[in-house]
């Protein structure tokens, strides 16, 4: 009895469940094919950001990388000034496109402090001498001690550091004249921050 | 002739490279510890960690220069007898859960932690369902 009962259940369920089952891959493959499109036409953030930001810089003391440049130091940065800090690389391509920028913010009146990433003397005489030198100070970091201890992944990034040496804002990548700006404005936020 | 200018195309071909060789590496970049057992404690953590510029390799997989700075980084630290959890947590604070393979236990990773608990409950019920019902029409048919 409990048998045949469940016989005719299942006679008179199939209709509307088949016709689910039959839409059902259209509706997964719309449903990816969505997911997929907006993955191509979204690319995905590989930009690693720092999750340092809004800590005290670590304590370092970089020897000079430039002849006539001093080193730097994390007391450099508690001097009740924001500025900027940049870490570069004569070898690396997008720090000498960004280097025009970068002399513009230090005309503005920022000072921009460096960090020079497995760089020789020599190699970056010769960088500062073809893009330019907007930097106060150029420490050598030829282990990368302060990138890594300041969550840097790359080169080049720059950072907002206020007049207590607390890190404010990271730049990932190039400035870019559009840059400017947005980074003379985090540097007055950054100013203002530290005094109240 | 072809030679010296296939000679000189080599030449500007390595170029580039040669001027990214300039600064020899960290010193625990491409060296072991000494002591067999810290490296091996090193090395366990280096393959669970994530390099921050090749993103899908670990530090001790990736021949980025930046993975060889964190190698020597991670190497010297447990020379000077840090632990490697305390390492981790240093990297992480600085980079975020991203260079980290190993997922900590965080409200955004619990899923992740009681998928396989909720899983085997799922396919216990399941599977009761399956292994209960033929018991019950035996019992019924010998009744």
């Amino acid at each position: 009895m409990a048998a045949y009962e469940a016989g005719t259940m299942s006679q008179a369920d199939p209709k509307p469940r088949l016709r689910l089952a039959l839409w059902l891959p259209l509706i997964l493959f719309a449903a990816l094919f969505a997911l997929f499109v907006h993955g191509l036409t979204n690319p995905a953030d590989t930009n690693v950001a720092s999750a340092f930001v809004g800590n005290p810089l670590p304590q370092f003391d970089l020897p000079p990388a430039a002849a006539d440049r001093p080193g730097l130091a994390t007391r450099a940065f508690q001097t009740g000034k924001p500025k900027l800090l940049n870490v570069f690389a004569s070898w690396c391509v997008p720090c000498a496109a960004e280097a025009p920028q970068l002399a513009a913010l230090a005309q503005a009146g920022v000072e921009v402090d460096g960090v020079a990433i497995h760089d020789q003397r020599a190699d970056l005489t010769r960088f500062l001498a073809a893009n330019g030198n907007p930097y106060a100070a150029i420490g050598r970091d030829d282990q990368r001690a302060v990138q890594l201890a300041i969550g840097s992944s790359g080169v080049p990034e720059t950072y907002v550091i206020d007049g207590r040496g607390v890190i404010r804002y990271q730049h990932i990548g190039d400035i870019r004249p559009e840059d400017v700006p947005k980074l003379l404005a985090r540097v007055k936020d950054a100013g203002k921050g530290a005094g109240s | 002739m072809k030679i010296a200018h296939l000679a000189a195309l080599l030449l500007i071909v390595s170029a580039p490279v040669l001027a990214q060789e300039h600064v020899p590496p960290a010193p625990y970049a491409y060296r072991q510890l000494d002591n067999p057992e810290q490296e091996a404690r090193a090395k366990a953590l280096m393959v669970t960690l994530r390099c921050v510029m090749c993103q899908s390799q670990s530090i001790a997989d990736s021949d980025a220069p930046i993975a060889g700075d964190m190698r020597s980084e991670v190497r010297t630290r447990i020379a000077a007898g840090e632990d490697p959890e305390h390492i981790r947590q240093w990297l992480i604070a600085r980079y975020g859960d991203y260079v980290t393979y190993a997922p900590q236990v965080k409200p955004i990773t619990w899923p992740l932690f009681a998928a396989p608990v909720v899983i085997l409950a799922l396919a216990a019920l399941l599977l009761r369902g399956r292994f209960g019902r033929p018991r019950q029409t035996n019992d019924e048919g010998s009744a």
